[in-house]
């Protein structure tokens, strides 16, 4: 049922702590996939300027590098600044195709500075999904898994500690202030790179542990929203990450309502709820979104916050822990013992099914937010 | 040539075995009481006296060898408005088991069927026996693993569907934040009682079903509804709050209606929804038909009419000449009668031009839902050749038009309704929740109700089926006191509420293992198998075999 663990904290830290984690979780995962969100990153060797986009993925051959080369300097007008070199030892995982993981920093065509904000981040989007496109058209030769300011994914198939090795992620070379894992167990769908969580649009990545049932109703429903970036589903779970950027960023409602829209409260709840019938007319059209579970989403927003929230069955464990700048989110407790092991453990949260977890950027404190409380906006009211 | 007049045999006549059904009368056991006879509605038992012959050894050449002895038996009426119809209310009187109608493949009556000149009419549904292909299909997409299956018995599940137009989740917030008017939607369970009319019905079996739907929404808490069908509704229903539970019908006739409009201002609530109806799946194209014996008092004040006429309905909405406008027309006018607050949807039969009369409602801001009729729905009165040959199976026609919304990503706004044929082998839970997945938001269900809930005998092999003369035998759609009074509508209330809660616990049942139960699995085709090849690439669903 996969293993999930999330590490956020004021000062930047070593992904290969978060890897650590999942290897005390390893009952959990098959090493069918690792996937690794990076947020808030800090290179050694490299001084970051957040705003520059950074593209992730993997290159299965050369011809597939010169290609991404070629449409991102000469066709789209990119100026790479900066590339991470991994140092990598491919003896330690099953995967001998891959030509080169790249982590390049990107300055963005000069000609953008006039476009506004909306308009880049949906450039950056329609630049990685062309890039992803190709590949596909190439037989698969090229992996683009996110690009986006501030943001580094790493994905592979095999046992996450093996991974952290073949790619030196130990090296303290790269850091980051928010790092997602998630060790997949690969149950229904193929195994498959791009199937490795978590998965990200325009900033916003979730992760899952469980297999949502509702998955093809929801696939269909959002491939009908004619927005280009619903796409890809290798995984029941991308459609989380979908939803939650459906909501905050087409919707335009608070993080709050993502529960409402995945979870709904039943109609005697509702009733009681002081924004009941908005909330009733929110599940009625976006009931195809509701999910059927088993899950745990465990995500994270482009301003640092993050976030967990259960399906309403609570058939899936997670759990929350941490200290005043420092923050562990993971699927068991030990998974949030490895991550921060010094904090008040008595102070530990399992949320139940009306709970959303909320980190905020600052970390100072964890925001249980229950969906019987009302919503913090008035436009929702 | 002129005929032999000793051979008495016309070319119309028949023998008993000639017809469907054939009636074993077992004298031994007869006592002569006269029930069987008294309670066959076409009055095909006629008593008469037999002679039977009693050979005894004799042995004295100047005497006869037999003697004779007279008896009464019962003799079949061969007569083809009198045939056997099968429906077994001989066999259920009797107190001794002395008769009964055995069924016969071989009757060669239906090339006799047409006396007078008259096409075959009946009630019923299409004969066509044997597994439909909604019961061929089986749910496979099973939770072990990372999903596990749910308990039916101790998960809340959330079974409900909506009924009413869903705006896209944008338009919603939008209307929200300015305060404009939001379409209305009701909560419902997805088996809907289907149109049956209350001309078709007798006065005892739409009270018992009215009960039952009462007793499922404020007893049991399942939110069921029924719709009236054409003919209208009685004024202390209309004025009553089980009206909320009713889904009004308006087809072209408009039978009924003008007690409707009258009642308007004395309603306590509104109706559940408007049903404005082009067709009927086993009489796509037609109008609807209640036969002048049906027409009662009661009926003949409640739609308005002269008593003991025939009632056909025309096949379309007289006063509007095509469907594009028609459906505007009416849907705009029935929604503006009730304030904008009522649900307003068409019915039509499944046919190739559905998917064009759903793309003209996507369009429509007050179209509420579609329902589609199949070919395996059922009447009151129909011609034969109509139910048996004409119209679309549901399920191709309902999955056509749920990928046609997929396709322009509007599955969510107009709710798909989808009857005809749900439950014919009895498995209505089955049958229902193959078409919800098949992208069906809920199904009407009309003959099940009637053989569930008041133990219709009707069935695939013609028995019965004489819904249209007024002589149903169970006093289901007769108009007729002396033979309605038969049905105890507290015992249809009974068993109208033993169904829905059946079909609760199956749909449970089925939604458990799939790993379902926060909400309806509608359009999980990925959770469908046929062994039909064919029929799977029809419908885009798994072929396993």
């Amino acid at each position: 049922m996969c293993r999930l663990a999330l590490k956020t904290a004021t000062t930047p830290f070593s992904p290969y702590c978060v890897l650590q984690a999942m290897e005390t979780m390893q009952e959990g995962y098959d090493g069918s996939g690792l996937g690794l969100l990076l947020r808030g990153v800090e290179f050694k060797d490299f001084s970051y300027r957040s705003p520059d986009p950074i593209l992730s993925g993997v290159a299965h051959t050369e011809e597939a590098l010169n290609r991404l080369d070629q449409y991102m300097l000469q066709k789209k007008g990119f100026t790479k600044k900066y590339e991470h070199e991994f140092q990598v030892d491919l003896s330690e995982i099953a995967a001998t195709d891959r030509y080169k993981y790249f982590t390049r920093v990107y300055q963005i065509p000069r000609h953008w500075n006039a476009y506004s904000k909306e308009l880049i981040e949906h450039e950056l989007m329609m630049t990685s999904l062309h890039l992803r496109k190709d590949g596909a058209d190439h037989g698969e030769d090229l992996s683009i898994f996110s690009f986006w300011p501030d943001v580094v994914m790493i994905k592979e198939i095999d046992w996450p500690l093996a991974v952290g090795r073949a790619l030196s992620l130990d090296d303290g070379r790269i850091k980051a202030r928010v790092i997602m894992a998630q060790g997949r167990q690969n149950t229904n769908y193929g195994v498959n790179l791009h199937a490795c969580h978590p998965f990200f649009l325009q900033g916003i990545a979730t992760m899952t542990n469980g297999e949502n049932t509702a998955f093809l109703p929801i696939k269909e429903w959002l491939e009908g929203r004619d927005f280009p970036g619903y796409t890809g589903y290798q995984s029941d779970s991308e459609v989380f990450a979908h939803i939650l950027h459906y909501v905050i960023r087409q919707l335009k409602l608070p993080l709050q309502t993502y529960k409402h829209v995945i979870t709904p409260l039943n109609n005697k709840e509702l009733a009681a709820h002081p924004q009941g019938e908005f909330l009733r007319g929110l599940r009625d059209v976006c009931r195809r979104l509701i999910i059927d579970g088993p899950n745990a989403v465990i995500g994270t927003l482009p301003d640092e916050t993050c976030l967990l929230v259960m399906d309403a069955k609570k058939m899936r464990p997670a759990t929350v822990g941490g200290k005043p700048g420092e923050w562990a989110i993971a699927s068991e407790m030990c998974g949030v013992d490895a991550l921060v092991p010094d904090r008040d453990r008595s102070k530990d949260f399992q949320p139940m099914r009306e709970h959303t977890i909320i980190i905020p950027p600052d970390r100072q404190e964890l925001e249980i937010w229950s969906q019987f409380d009302q919503l913090p906006q008035t436009q929702a009211a | 040539m002129v005929p032999i007049r000793s051979v008495t045999s016309d070319p119309g006549s028949l023998s008993p075995n000639d017809l469907p059904w054939i009636i074993e009368h077992n004298e031994d056991r007869c006592t002569l009481c006269g029930k069987c006879a008294a309670v066959c509605p076409v009055n095909t038992l006629k008593l008469s006296y037999m002679r039977k012959r009693m050979p005894k050894i004799v042995l004295s050449s100047s005497e006869r060898g037999s003697s004779y002895k007279t008896f009464v038996g019962i003799r079949q009426n061969t007569d083809v408005g009198q045939r056997c119809i099968g429906c077994g209310s001989c066999a259920m009187v009797c107190p001794n088991a002395a008769i009964h109608p055995i069924h016969n493949k071989t009757d060669r009556y239906r090339f006799q069927n047409t006396k007078k000149g008259e096409a075959p009419t009946r009630g019923g549904r299409r004969n066509e026996p044997g597994p439909s292909l909604l019961d061929q299909i089986s749910f496979n997409r099973i939770s072990m693993l990372t999903d596990p299956a749910l308990d039916a018995g101790r998960h809340e599940f959330s079974l409900n569907t909506l009924l009413g137009r869903v705006l896209p989740p944008e338009e919603f917030i939008r209307r929200q934040t300015t305060g404009e008017w939001t379409p209305p939607i009701r909560e419902i369970f997805p088996f809907i009682i289907g149109s049956m009319s209350f001309g078709a019905l007798s006065p005892n079996m739409w009270l018992g079903l009215l009960q039952g739907v009462a007793y499922c929404n404020e007893v049991l808490g399942i939110p069921v509804v029924m719709a009236t069908g054409e003919g209208g509704c009685p004024p202390w229903v209309l004025k009553s709050p089980f009206l909320k539970y009713i889904i009004l019908q308006i087809a072209s006739g408009y039978f009924g209606w003008d007690e409707i409009i009258r009642a308007i201002p004395e309603m306590q609530c509104d109706p559940a929804a408007i049903e404005i109806k082009y067709g009927q799946g086993a009489k796509p194209g037609d109008g609807g038909l209640l036969m002048w014996y049906k027409v009662s008092k009661l009926i003949a004040r409640l739609r308005g009419v002269p008593e003991g006429v025939d009632l056909p309905s025309p096949p379309v909405h007289q006063t509007l000449y095509s469907i594009e406008e028609s459906v505007m027309k009416m849907i705009q006018t029935m929604s503006m009668a009730f304030n904008f607050k009522v649900p307003v949807y068409p019915k039509i039969s499944g046919s190739n031009s559905a998917k064009s009369v759903l793309n003209n409602l996507v369009r429509n801001p007050y179209a509420s839902a579609l329902m589609i009729d199949g070919i395996d729905g059922g009447t009151g009165a129909a011609y034969n050749i109509s139910m048996d040959a004409t119209g679309h199976p549901i399920a191709s026609n309902l999955r056509e038009c749920y990928l046609d919304l997929c396709a322009q990503g509007k599955q969510n706004e107009i709710p798909l309704f989808a009857a005809g044929g749900v439950g014919k082998n009895g498995n209505v839970t089955q049958n229902g929740m193959a078409l919800i997945m098949l992208g069906a938001s809920g199904v009407h269900m009309g003959k099940y109700i009637m053989q569930s809930a008041a133990g219709c005998l009707g069935n695939e092999q013609n028995r019965c089926n004489a819904c249209n003369l007024g002589i149903c035998p169970k006093g289901i759609t007769s108009q007729n006191p002396k033979i309605y009074r038969r049905l105890d509508p507290d015992r249809v209330a009974e068993r109208v509420a033993e169904t829905f809660m059946s079909i609760k616990t199956e749909m449970k049942k089925v939604m458990a293992p799939l790993g379902r139960s926060q909400s309806l699995p509608i359009g999980m085709s990925d959770a469908l198998g046929i062994g039909n090849k064919d029929a799977a690439e029809r419908l885009n669903i798994r072929y396993v075999c």
